[in-house]
């Protein structure tokens, strides 16, 4: 926990970056066919808007998903990367999985939260995140150590850079800001589906 | 072991290695679970099996997702929970159904046969219903030589499906619970 990129200045001290810009930078930096789960909301319509990938799955139905998804790809798929994307909403109602994912230690599992501390599609009503919950200490004390607020877009991407290149798993928090989402994702999922899985290769 | 053909009667018949035997022939290879009595020993063969990821899980649900991420990379599991657990996978169950995944779920009855517990009985007595309104195919087992064949048969439905589907364990086959001497 000593390298730089790990010491952040904290939830407080996060400058408040936006979704699409923050999506953007992560999905450019993905040049090996990884895997990114989606999770519903606007989280995810901002990952169809970076620009659709095969590789991409959009979880569209029920939240807290994305991460849980997210693992049974990355324990199928060990040499591949895998990224859940998760808004703070979604996640706080499964903070299970972050103690599950903790105790399986997937090396290639890296989970991106985007924190507007809201419920943002549903009309900005608050989140606990909003109040006194910081969903890095959160994951922390789940037992994944390598959890860590994105202090700006530049620290965003060396993160990003180092969960592409070291052992995880992975929990990046980004303060986001009340931008709404600038796409809709296609919704039909046995569509999404065979797209992912023929972009895994998994389906013929 | 052909635990069927065993001569000492139905009552001798190791139905746990029974369904660890199917979830290797039909290469199973994540297993999650949020344990129950009556799956400790299948919990125990499927960790001592080094070609299973055994995933223990918070809540049921997860598990909903996690193999739905198991299928679509490529790998087949099983899902093991209590009765009580199908109660916090109504929501989750919309993914198979909706993407038209896989699911293999193995559950543990409580409620229905000689429960101490009235708790249990509201949630046991709905399991089937409950699961059935959520399109999951159930197949009952309520004795020992009907636990292999009738997993073999919701692995089948399952995986060349796909959908979602669950092998219920009876109390009766587990034994009623009892905490007390």
């Amino acid at each position: 926990m000593t390298t730089p990129e790990l010491e952040s200045r904290g939830r407080g001290n996060a400058k408040v970056m936006n979704r699409f810009d923050v999506t953007k930078r992560l999905v450019g930096r993905l040049k090996d066919e990884e895997a990114v789960i989606g999770g519903i909301g606007n989280t995810n319509f901002d990952l169809w808007a970076a620009g659709h990938r095969p590789q991409n799955f959009y979880m569209l139905g029920s939240m807290g998903l994305a991460a849980p998804i997210a693992l049974g790809v990355a324990l199928a798929q060990p040499k591949r990367r895998v990224f859940g994307l998760e808004g703070d909403g979604s996640l706080l109602m499964q903070l299970g999985c972050l103690a599950t994912i903790a105790n399986l230690k997937p090396r290639n599992l890296a989970i991106v939260v985007m924190d507007n501390a809201s419920y943002q599609i549903t009309g900005s009503q608050p989140t606990a995140t909003a109040g006194a919950a910081d969903i890095v200490a959160i994951a922390r004390g789940a037992g994944i150590d390598k959890s860590v607020w994105a202090d700006d877009e530049s620290h965003f991407e060396r993160l990003v850079d180092r969960a592409l290149a070291e052992d995880g798993p992975w929990l990046i928090a980004c303060r986001i800001d009340q931008q709404p989402a600038v796409a809709q994702t296609e919704r039909d999922p046995t569509m999404l589906r065979d797209r992912f899985m023929r972009g895994l290769g998994t389906r013929g | 072991m052909n635990a069927t053909a065993s001569p000492a009667g139905a009552s001798k018949i190791d139905w746990p290695a029974a369904i660890h035997r199917q979830f290797k022939s039909w290469d199973v290879r994540q297993v999650a679970h949020v344990p129950d009595a009556g799956h400790k020993r299948l919990i125990e063969l499927c960790q001592a099996d080094n070609a299973i990821a055994v995933v223990p899980l918070t809540t049921e649900e997860e598990g909903v997702a996690l193999l739905a991420g198991a299928a679509l990379g490529g790998q087949r599991g099983a899902l093991l929970m209590q009765s009580s657990g199908v109660g916090n996978c109504v929501n989750m169950l919309s993914l198979p159904r909706v993407c038209r995944l896989p699911l293999l779920m193995v559950v543990t009855m409580r409620g229905e046969w000689g429960e101490f517990n009235p708790w249990q009985v509201p949630m046991g007595r709905n399991t089937e219903a409950v699961l059935e309104l959520c399109n999951v195919l159930c197949f009952r087992a309520d004795s020992p030589a009907e636990v292999e064949p009738t997993l073999e048969a919701a692995a089948r439905m399952a995986f060349e499906g796909p959908q979602a589907t669950a092998v219920l364990l009876a109390q009766k086959l587990i034994g009623a619970k009892s905490f007390v001497k």
